[in-house]
């Protein structure tokens, strides 16, 4: 088979977890800026995280021929300091014009607090500016649904936002309805305990279609797995789904996505 | 919608991880009740949350059992880290 992996915190993983992907099928491997399991002190940290994104971590890719991309923020969690954070907004668009970054991600919300709000607009407002597409992270657990529906608003009333470039990933059974009927792309993330296990990822697609949902890893440094994508696939042949559907949700599907930026240069 | 072409007998494949799952629930309740720790609000919450199991959509209705229902940004965030219930939920 063969696979994009449409979120991977790859700077987290091993080497040979590239191997091992690559091994599977994976064809491109997109990495969104991300907590670092400690808050940064400064705006350097972030420009030193956004050359590893853009320049070392591609290249560690690369010696597995397979395409790395990116996608730049600072992520919810660091967001409550409004003074860095928006030092690091103003520092996004040095990086927009490097070859593998395909828009402004994962930005979003965490506790849902007024200052994750606030750099959630202004993030929301820098794609706007520059044309980028949008990744969104929508919070854990028992703040994933006010947090939804706060994200998905506040995008919908920005009327330069095409819906179709925005892609709200994490969805679960009680946050996807409200993502699909708004015009956008949801993502399922496939976690051991905390997001999506295969088979629900499987029956929101049954129940909800495959045109505009992919999913994901997300593998980090915490609880993850690497091939939850091909597992998935797996699972999917499990119940009677034949190659071409398959190839249609783990490969065609975040193709035509990422198409929408020129950067990414993968042909389905 | 999706449908495979061939279906598969979803309770041949799914009925021993679910029946596996369900005697994990049924022990924890077990072992928290062993522990006298079932006022905590997560426990609580969970234990609301299985009345959905009676209803159509469960695990969509799980899930918005336990989750924070409110509308409004919270002032500031004091915690990074979500814990699964929402502690404000009345009782």
């Amino acid at each position: 088979m063969r696979y994009i992996e449409p979120h991977a915190h790859m700077v987290s993983r091993t080497t040979d977890d590239y191997l091992t992907m690559v091994t599977a099928g994976c064809k491109a491997v997109c990495e969104p800026a991300f907590w670092a399991g400690y808050d940064r002190s400064s705006v350097n940290g972030f420009y030193d995280y956004f050359c590893q994104l853009t320049e070392y971590e591609p290249n560690r890719a690369a010696k597995f021929k397979l395409p790395h991309y990116s996608w730049l923020c600072i992520n919810p969690k660091e967001a409550e300091d409004l003074v860095l954070a928006r030092e690091v907004i103003a520092m996004i668009p040095d990086f927009l014009g490097r070859k593998n970054v395909l828009g402004i991600g994962e930005i979003g919300l965490n506790k849902n607090s007024r200052n994750e709000y606030i750099i959630l607009e202004e993030h929301v407002n820098l794609a706007a500016e520059n044309n980028q597409l949008i990744l969104v992270h929508t919070p854990h657990l028992e703040d994933k649904l006010k947090g939804t529906r706060l994200i998905v608003d506040l995008i919908k009333n920005d009327s330069r936002i095409d819906p179709s470039r925005v892609l709200i990933d994490h969805i679960e059974e009680h946050t996807v309805k409200y993502v699909i009927d708004a015009g956008m792309w949801g993502g399922l993330t496939l976690y051991p305990e905390s997001k999506c296990t295969s088979p629900r990822a499987i029956d929101i697609l049954e129940d909800f279609g495959a045109d505009r949902l992919w999913m994901n890893s997300a593998c980090d440094w915490g609880v993850s797995v690497p091939l939850a994508v091909p597992y998935a696939a797996q699972e999917m042949r499990r119940r009677g789904y034949d190659d071409d559907t398959i190839d249609q949700v783990f490969f065609r599907n975040p193709v035509k996505f990422l198409r929408q930026c020129e950067n990414f240069k993968v042909i389905a | 919608m999706l449908k495979p072409k061939k279906k598969q007998d979803s309770v041949e494949l799914y009925f021993m991880e679910a029946r596996a799952k369900l005697i994990d629930i049924a022990a924890f309740m077990d072992r928290v009740e062993r522990d006298g720790l079932t006022e905590d609000f997560r426990y609580q919450a969970l234990i609301d949350a299985l009345k959905e199991l009676d209803t159509e959509e469960r695990a969509k209705n799980v899930l918005l059992a336990l989750s924070d229902p409110t509308e409004e940004p919270i002032e500031a965030a004091t915690t990074k880290a979500a814990c699964g219930a929402w502690p404000e939920k009345p009782r």
